[in-house]
């Protein structure tokens, strides 16, 4: 039965998105009207390598992103479990602070207040290229986040797995590594996988920076190719169609994930 | 732990002396003397909600005192100083919910502690589990996770880990609480060879028929306190305290 409607959801959503995708561009055909200029889906196709060539950066920016999130998020979730108070409490502030910020203001702070070069103690000067601060502005607010997966997750495990380990003579060290964590690993990977779909999705935002990703470029392919108001439909529909494409599948999985992990099997 | 300088065998392995224990206001533990000698098996009996879980927990540290000593070896356990750690592996404990790793097979729920605590050498190690394992009736089972076996299996091979850190002492937790009735009798059995073999076991228990088959001293708790003790055939047959005899008329 769940089987049944998980394989209607694969498909539909995909056919839909393609049909609507075959509808658009039938329209902008329609309107072309014999002019010489070239139509706008042979102007997409023509720019298609230059926007595809943007998405590269906008993959690379995510899996950068997420890897920074993900080291330092793990980091802030154990300091937020810690016993002491000194190490607990600015790793919730932090936690906080990010996880309640609007992405775009944490990305305008980081853009202005990362210098685009430094200076290396041998005099050289490094440029920092305006994808890196971006990066690095889309992973707080998913390292906040992940800072909290991780402390739930912890919490998450009944008391008695850590009664049974102490009394096992276990540290607390040995106790987080080899019995509480490998059960937190399971609990956190839809969550987690969830959280790189939507980084992935915010990414454009760069785009307000100036750095040349998927949307930047397609926006300067429609200046290039004259700005006209046909090419909207199709340009748009192609940038959407490439995040979905990677997007879905991931989602798909992750929603199988879970349903697999609530049933406990 | 190395045994106090002044413990010798012949002094009580166990000693409690006035325990008091208070969760915030509430007073759980209102005095609690006990002594258990080496080899000799003790079931606490009494009530729910009577003291009885917090008490036994005082014995390895998991709870600590409020008020008292607690002694295991001679060493005070709710003393700052104290090695924790050294204490646990002198003092094993069974829980009521097994507690077992869910996500390590029932050999390495075994030879966990003893590897990563003890940094024994692994074939001995796992030796010795198996052994364990086969002493419980578990043969067969070392590569089954927990979630494939039954709650007496669970419990009996959270036993065997117990066993695995070669304590002096095992604590017993209601450990036939949360069992099916059918695979009660297959744990008990598993804690009358312990006992037989010489462990020194004390037992928090329901099983008023164990606790009297098993145990060479009964003691019954009510409201905090150890109204009543002594050998089972006194205690369950002829009990002085008016709470016992109401306890008892109700439970047997």
């Amino acid at each position: 039965m769940t089987a049944y409607s998980v394989t209607r959801l694969t498909w539909r959503a995909p056919a839909l998105a393609a049909g609507l995708c075959v509808a658009a561009t039938a329209a902008a055909m329609a309107q072309q009207g014999g002019e010489a200029r070239p139509s706008a889906v042979a102007t997409l196709v023509i720019w298609m390598p230059f926007i595809l060539e943007g998405f590269v950066l906008n993959l690379v920016m995510s899996v950068l992103a997420m890897a920074i999130a993900t080291v330092t998020g793990v980091i802030l979730g154990f300091m937020q479990i810690s016993p002491s108070r000194i190490v607990r409490v600015p790793a919730k502030l932090i936690t906080h602070l990010f996880r309640n910020s609007p992405w775009l203001v944490i990305l305008f702070a980081i853009m202005f207040l990362i210098p685009f070069q430094i200076r290396l103690p041998g005099g050289d000067t490094v440029m920092i290229p305006d994808w890196v601060k971006a990066t690095i502005g889309f992973a707080l607010p998913v390292m906040a986040n992940i800072s909290e997966i991780l402390r739930g997750a912890v919490a998450s495990i009944p008391s008695g797995q850590w009664e049974s380990a102490e009394s096992l003579a276990f540290t607390r060290i040995q106790t987080l590594r080899y019995v509480i964590l490998p059960q937190c690993i399971r609990r956190m990977m839809p969550p987690w996988m969830n959280w790189y779909a939507l980084l992935t999705l915010m990414t454009p935002m760069a785009a307000i920076l100036g750095v040349n990703e998927a949307l930047g470029n397609t926006q300067a392919a429609m200046e290039a190719a004259g700005a006209r108001p046909e090419l909207l439909i199709p340009f748009y529909l192609f940038l959407m169609t490439i995040f979905f494409v990677f997007i879905y599948p991931i989602s798909l999985y992750t929603r199988r994930l879970e349903r697999r992990f609530a049933t406990g099997s | 732990m190395t045994p106090s300088e002044n413990w010798t065998p012949d002094q009580p392995i166990v000693a409690l002396r006035d325990v008091h224990k208070s969760f915030g206001t509430f007073e759980v533990l209102k005095g609690i003397d006990l002594t258990v000698m080496k080899g000799e098996v003790v079931c606490i009996i009494g009530p729910s909600g009577s003291g009885k879980s917090t008490l036994i927990r005082t014995i390895n540290g998991l709870t600590p005192v409020t008020r008292g000593s607690v002694q295991v070896e001679g060493q005070e356990v709710h003393d700052g100083n104290l090695d924790k750690l050294a204490l646990r592996r002198k003092v094993g404990i069974v829980f009521q919910q097994y507690n077992l790793f869910p996500h390590r097979t029932v050999l390495q729920n075994v030879m966990m502690a003893p590897l990563l605590v003890l940094r024994e050498n692994r074939k001995e190690v796992e030796a010795r589990a198996r052994e364990l394992l086969a002493k419980v009736q578990l043969h067969g089972k070392e590569n089954a996770y927990p979630a494939e076996l039954s709650g007496g299996q669970q419990q009996r091979v959270a036993i065997a880990r117990s066993l695995c850190m070669r304590p002096d002492v095992m604590l017993f937790d209601e450990v036939t609480a949360a069992l099916d009735p059918e695979t009660v009798g297959e744990v008990l059995l598993t804690i009358k060879q312990l006992a037989a073999d010489g462990m020194t076991c004390i037992l928090v228990t329901h099983e008023m028929g164990f606790a009297r088959e098993i145990s060479d001293r009964v003691y019954f708790t009510d409201a905090g306190r150890i109204c009543e003790s002594g050998p089972p055939a006194s205690l369950f047959d002829n009990p002085q305290d008016p709470r016992t005899q109401e306890f008892l008329s109700k439970v047997l």
